[in-house]
């Protein structure tokens, strides 16, 4: 059985790394299109997913969470840094052996009007990878589509079905059907339910979280209800302006956020309840997020920080391990015996 | 007495190709004075229908206003000439919508926007109205009010535009805002930022607000009294206290169940509401529920429960009585 094993003493199994992870796009101008900046919309990320855990990636819109998983699986080409599948490099490979990784690692995407195909049924939608990647032959396909709309809990029945005769949330059920058709070990979910109505919401939670169980699936879990990500993940990450600014367990995070920009997120959260809402004290942050074109010079989170102090405006802070298994990147947490520079994560970047 | 907009068996459909789409069917309620009034509903419950027939925003065709009443300051909107009614719509009633980008016109600056209204209703000359745009500015929290008012819609972030529309809305001083999902296409530190503003601008001006939202979460801190719509029905309606804490229709325990909750400490499963809502053009004769209801009894399938009295100021439109169940 593949539990979560981090929250126990044995060492978890990692089944990707990032390292240093980048991805800017090239702003250009004039007729020659040459490059007079760049869009930083993922700028140095540091993390590891453990096998069989669900790692929950929010943020805001623009802070860069959907284009991290994107160049996780390759779908860009990642500026610079490494992605370790299975302790392989998928930033060097290419043609073949990147096709053989990829059948291991699916995304499924926010909008399931947008991400199915109009013209295909729902049969040759979620048969398609398993041609793509040259399994099975046509009688066997045609029971492994039926048995995978079993699973996801559509009619089997509803493989000469279109797109447009399906709901929202049936819709997202056909796109959970299409990445579990291969196999794979992990998947990126990007916003997976934001579309939904919340009564649907809920339905294709409990789906995930079943298959996540059968399968022993591994999950990046890509969203801005952090709500929603703390019920679903083991560990949460928190982006800002291509950043990640904080990383915890689930627990630790919404009991113990360090980082400010985690702290007013979670304050701003409405919860349904009118009783609690009246007693809580909210930190509203001012303005907008600045330009991921033009990030500031020091912490990305210093021009609405309600802590900020002078070295914030100077220098990047580090993202660096506060106490086990939560990492955080804030100058308010340096210079308790921690050296300034060079620590691990830094170098880990080659 | 007391009431400043009464709605009284409300009817909308709209007649399509496929049929007659019931989108609204026959709702009433009162809106008080000051008071704050959030309708929550999935999509096609008929919430944003359902108060722009109020106010005759409904294109018509294909949709049409069948049958009831709106009272507001003695006079029954539905009956009122076109001309009538725009002098009620954006300076007594004004509406902000969810999407500030598309419901701003982007050629025009946004002093230019904001003016027009207050030219239309309140005759003011091109100087006094843009002044009072500059005011309005400020009063929504716009840094730089002054040499923002020349700035086109894409000049402002998303939070700064739906600041830009309540400036709008509150223009003429109405005594009724309609926010239709006002936060829905903001991030959670904007959404908190605007709805902060809300409650101070509440506060200052006095006006009553419907809300209407599919998030039960956004109106509890802000609403004084809940309307939850299904299927073009009211199924219940209650104080926000009441509501949250004893809820009496199973539509409405399902969707709390259905919500993850942030403070939450040990997440259970959630529980789901199964199926799909109605298909508005053909309902089912009894409850538009009964389907996805895990409480449901024979009768549901034969009669509609009206909606009707289970507690003081509680209505709920259900044949079981689901007391002793919270969410």
């Amino acid at each position: 059985m593949t539990e979560n094993t981090n929250t126990n003493g044995s060492q978890p199994n990692v089944i990707l790394r990032v390292e240093g992870l980048k991805m800017w796009f090239p702003i250009t101008s004039g007729i020659f299109q040459r490059t007079v900046g760049h869009i930083k919309a993922v700028d140095g990320l540091d993390f590891e997913i453990f096998q069989g855990e669900t790692l929950g990636l929010v943020g805001e819109s623009g802070c860069g969470k959907s284009t991290a998983g994107r160049a996780i699986l390759q779908l860009y080409r990642p500026t610079a840094g490494h992605v370790f599948f299975d302790n392989e490099d998928l930033t060097t490979m290419k043609g073949d052996a990147l096709r053989r990784q990829r059948r291991r690692m699916q995304m499924i995407f926010q909008d399931p009007y947008a991400s199915l195909n109009p013209r295909m049924t729902v049969g040759a939608i979620v048969g398609e990878p398993l041609e793509v990647h040259g399994m099975g032959n046509k009688q066997q396909n045609r029971e492994r589509v039926q048995e995978l709309l079993r699973i996801v809990g559509l009619n089997p029945y509803f493989v000469n079905r279109y797109p447009h005769e399906f709901s929202g949330g049936q819709r997202q059920r056909i796109g959970v059907a299409r990445a579990l058709a291969v196999n794979p070990a992990f998947i990126v979910l990007d916003e997976p339910i934001s579309a939904l109505d919340v009564s649907i919401q809920a339905q294709v939670i409990n789906l995930l979280e079943d298959l996540q169980n059968e399968f022993g699936l591994t999950y990046l879990f890509i969203a801005h209800d952090l709500s929603v990500v703390r019920h679903i993940s083991d560990r949460i990450a928190v982006m800002y302006l291509g950043k990640i600014v904080e990383l915890a367990d689930r627990n630790e995070l919404y009991a113990n956020p360090k980082h400010p920009y985690t702290q007013a997120l979670l304050s701003a959260v409405p919860i349904p309840d009118p009783v609690i809402e009246e007693q809580r004290q909210r930190i509203i942050l001012e303005g907008d997020v600045p330009s991921p074109a033009n990030p500031p010079v020091g912490c990305n989170f210093s021009t609405r920080c309600p802590q900020v102090m002078e070295i914030c405006r100077q220098q990047k802070p580090e993202f660096k391990e506060n106490s086990h298994g939560h990492w955080v990147a804030c100058w308010l947490y340096e210079g308790d015996g921690a050296p300034d520079a060079g620590t691990q994560t830094a170098s880990a970047t080659s | 007495m007391g009431a400043l907009l009464e709605v009284k068996d409300l009817r909308t459909q709209f007649f399509t190709q496929d049929g007659v789409v019931n989108a609204v069917n026959g709702i009433s309620y009162t809106l008080d004075e000051g008071e704050t009034l959030g309708i929550v509903g999935e999509s096609g419950c008929g919430k944003s229908v359902g108060v722009m027939s109020l106010i005759r925003l409904i294109p018509m065709p294909p949709g049409k206003v069948v049958g009831g009443e709106v009272w507001f300051e003695g006079r029954d909107l539905l009956k009122l000439d076109d001309d009538e009614i725009r002098q009620v719509r954006g300076n007594r009633i004004a509406m902000i919508f969810q999407d500030p980008m598309t419901s701003l016109n982007p050629v025009l600056t946004v002093g230019r926007q904001i003016s027009e209204a207050l030219e239309l209703h309140l005759g003011l000359d091109k100087q006094q109205a843009r002044r009072r745009s500059q005011e309005l500015l400020e009063l929504v929290g716009i840094p730089g009010a002054e040499g923002r008012l020349d700035n086109y819609p894409h000049q402002f972030s998303g939070g700064m535009r739906q600041r830009v529309m309540i400036a709008m809305g509150l223009s003429c001083n109405p005594q009724v805002l309609i926010a239709d999902e006002p936060t829905t296409a903001l991030d959670v530190t904007i959404q908190a930022q605007i709805v902060d503003l809300v409650k101070r601008l509440r506060e200052e001006l006095g006006m009553a607000i419907i809300w209407i939202t599919h998030d039960l979460g956004v109106v509890a801190g802000l609403a004084h009294r809940m309307i939850v719509m299904y299927a073009g029905f009211i199924v219940e309606e209650a104080t926000v206290k009441e509501l949250y804490s004893n809820p009496r229709h199973p539509y409405t325990l399902g969707l709390l169940g259905s919500l993850p909750r942030l403070d939450e400490d040990r997440p259970e499963r959630l529980r789901s509401i199964e199926g799909l809502p109605p298909d508005l053009i053909d309902l089912p004769v009894g409850c538009p529920f009964y389907a996805r209801c895990t409480w449901r009894i024979e009768r549901c399938l034969q009669e509609n429960p009206p909606l009707a009295f289970v507690a003081h100021q509680h209505k709920a439109a259900c044949w079981v009585d689901v007391t002793g169940v919270t969410a």
